[in-house]
């Protein structure tokens, strides 16, 4: 048999067969728009969430949690609306994850009161006291690292100007600090207090998780008024 | 095979260095499974169970294996061609950047520098390093190929070259990325994509680097041990080209009921089906070659490992297909019955004929029998006992949190909170890091074995009065 004393060719042949699975099942996805497809109603992190969701990674947050929810019914029945491609356009990478040691966190925004993670994230055990999370709370001793952040939005072409940046990170500051903040009480007890005032890893870890399925409502009911437009046979699709 | 000068210290210090990362890695391996069941062991940043998870598995992954794997393909190829290697500074080379890779990566990992993609979580630098370190091995592997004095390519050759090839694709593929700065960049596919390149090669990964390889491996050494040709060439030849070829179109199993298209899923879900028969046709390849030789599982102590190593591979492989499958998938994912499924591929299988691999390599470089049988005998009982109870345990784990997930009332809500589900696998936590703890002595065994065995010779790295440079 020739190829078994040919070992170029071999290899050349072993490429040429690892490609044909490849090309099908992964490049070629990437070049139809429904395998992505962009929603006007999904909408890019703000600047803060996004840094919040680098801690997130750094913290190796997906290795416990998913971000994917499954149109199953106990599923639904748990976390919410099941996951939507459109709802992930603006993710790199991806954070869907691949084992549930914690919940799914895919419709966790707006799910409990920011006060509630501070909490949690701080001492998870005071909120469930079988809980098994990492205790969280030196996030909140450090403080939150914009210096890179214009450029982590125009790498990823979220399309905010160096201006809309910094507006974004002071006007959560402004929030977080005020003192009509609903979580005021419980952010100064995590938070020391020489960085009260400022930003906190924190901080922006709980924007993003505040952030996570925020839109899916507005997708689905969006969703909702195209299928009665098409069915009154108004089918204007924007 | 015995005219030609053979250069073994890089095959050694890959053996070295792959016992060293086992043992980091399975102490980090323990210190995450006590974090399950006693969270208080997350006592820094930096020994958070998000950090160190990931050390675990790319210390035991790439640490490990990937040394494991080096040196006994620096071995076969010298062996299978009848040459030297082609370069020995270069792969002195290669050991050396190897080692300071993988010291580097547990480093950033550490310190959280991570892409979070699984089994790709290095930065780029460091994916710019490792992307050189495979250069290097493969110019070595396709140089001493072409200087071969063994005109035919033996199975573990093929094995050989689909790995070199394929790592370099997928890994190259998958950590395309933007940097921020030195520490950080962002994919360049998005959400859907991001995901589906990503198990495209999470899960070819564990295809070239726990399979492909490994099986090059079993190839040689099982007939090397037991003195007995392969049972069929034919058989090697229609697995090889069916495994490498299959292969490729299965990473969205991992994906099931995701946004992922689902024609991705359905052909990924075809194509594992398929994947039984390549991986059934090295199993049955291995058991007929034993065919009439049985008593060579008493007689003959590495034997067994072999044997008991391809069955894991043979369970493994009927496991993951079937675990793929829709129903099944909607039940066991997310669950620790994957993590039961995974340790018996890298403890069954991978651990296995790597172990014996090194026990028969360092007899025939340092021309001495194993230090001790017993010890050796030991060694199997210890982590066959560790893999079982870990792997069986975290199946049952798994089923039960599934059923809990799942479990209604008859107006439909939920019987179980999700935290009432965390609080049902606390024994099962407990029994697992029991597992593997059974299993890291084992290990310590093996290692100790190991190292009296290569001490026991002090002959040089040449083999012996066939020294001619």
């Amino acid at each position: 048999m020739g190829i078994y004393s040919k070992p170029a060719l071999f290899a050349l042949l072993s490429v040429v067969l690892i490609l044909a699975g490849t090309f099908v099942t992964t490049i070629l996805p990437i070049y139809m728009p429904s395998t992505q497809p962009v929603s006007r109603y999904i909408k890019p992190y703000t600047a803060v969430e996004l840094e919040g969701r680098d801690i997130y990674i750094r913290e190796g947050c997906n290795n416990c949690h998913t971000q994917t929810v499954r149109p199953l019914r106990t599923e639904v029945a748990r976390y919410g609306e099941y996951s939507k491609p459109e709802e992930f356009a603006y993710d790199r990478p991806h954070l869907w994850g691949s084992r549930r040691t914690g919940p799914d966190l895919a419709r966790v925004g707006g799910k409990y009161p920011d006060a509630w993670h501070y909490q949690h994230l701080s001492d998870p055990a005071s909120v469930s006291p079988v809980s098994n999370m990492p205790a969280y709370g030196w996030l909140a001793g450090r403080r939150l690292d914009t210096g890179y952040t214009f450029r982590k939005v125009s790498v990823l072409g979220y399309g905010y100007s160096r201006q809309e940046v910094t507006e974004q990170i002071d006007s959560y500051r402004v929030r977080v600090t005020a003192p009509d903040y609903p979580a005021r009480d419980v952010r100064s007890r995590v938070t020391p207090p020489e960085f009260r005032n400022y930003l906190t890893e924190m901080d922006a870890l709980v924007a993003y998780l505040q952030k996570l399925g925020r839109d899916v409502k507005e997708l689905e009911q969006g969703r909702q008024v195209a299928l009665q437009e098409n069915e009154s046979g108004k089918s204007e699709v924007q | 095979m015995k005219e030609s000068v053979h250069d073994y210290s890089v095959v050694r210090g890959f053996a070295y260095s792959a016992l060293f990362w086992l043992i980091i890695g399975l102490v980090v391996g323990l210190w995450l499974a006590a974090e399950m069941f006693y969270p208080r062991l997350n006592l820094t940043p930096w020994l958070s169970f998000g950090r160190l998870r990931v050390v675990h598995t790319n210390g035991l992954a790439f640490g490990f294996a990937l040394a494991g794997i080096f040196s006994c393909t620096y071995y076969m190829l010298q062996r299978l061609t009848r040459t030297p290697i082609a370069f020995p500074r270069l792969a002195r080379f290669h050991l050396y950047l190897f080692n300071a890779a993988i010291a580097l990566a547990a480093l950033s990992l550490f310190a959280g520098m991570n892409t979070s993609k699984e089994y790709a979580e290095l930065e780029w630098p460091l994916d710019v390093v490792v992307v050189i370190m495979w250069v290097v091995f493969a110019v070595n592997v396709f140089a001493t190929l072409a200087r071969r004095r063994e005109k035919q390519m033996y199975i573990s050759l093929w094995y050989i070259i689909a790995m070199t090839v394929t790592v370099a694709v997928l890994y190259i593929i998958n950590n395309l990325s933007v940097p921020v700065n030195l520490f950080k960049s962002y994919p360049i596919y998005a959400g859907v994509n991001d995901a589906n390149v990503q198990w495209w090669y999470g899960h070819n990964a564990v295809g070239f680097v726990f399979t492909v390889p490994i099986l090059a491996m079993f190839y040689y050494y099982l007939p090397k041990t037991v003195n007995l040709p392969i049972y069929s060439h034919r058989l090697s030849i229609i697995s090889f080209w069916s495994l490498v070829f299959a292969y490729l179109w299965t990473g969205a199993h991992h994906l099931m009921l995701t946004p992922v298209p689902e024609w991705i899923q359905t052909v990924a879900i075809a194509f594992s089906i398929f994947l039984i028969a390549p991986s059934w046709g090295s199993v049955v390849n291995g058991y007929y070659t034993m065919r009439g030789n049985w008593d060579l599982m008493r007689t003959n102590y590495l034997t067994k490992f072999f044997v008991v190593g391809i069955t894991f591979y043979g369970l493994q492989t009927i496991q993951g297909p079937t675990q793929g499958l829709r129903t099944l998938t909607a039940f066991f994912h997310y669950t620790d019955y994957i993590v039961g499924h995974v340790h018996m591929g890298t403890m069954g299988w991978v651990t296995m004929i790597i172990s014996a691999s090194l026990y028969y390599m360092v007899q025939e470089m340092n021309r001495t029998e194993v230090y001790s049988v017993r010890l050796a005998n030991l060694h199997f009982y210890l982590i066959l006992a560790g893999q079982l109870l870990y792997t069986v345990t975290m199946w049952i784990a798994g089923i039960q949190q599934g059923a809990m997930w799942k479990a209604t009332n008859p107006d439909g809500s939920l019987t179980y909170s999700f935290i009432e589900t965390v609080a049902s696998l606390y024994p099962y936590w407990k029994i697992r890091f029991v597992g593997g703890l059974v299993y890291f002595l084992g290990i310590v065994v093996f290692v100790y074995n190991f190292v009296m065995t290569g001490r026991g010779s002090k002959k040089s790295s040449l083999d012996p009065g066939m020294r001619t440079a």
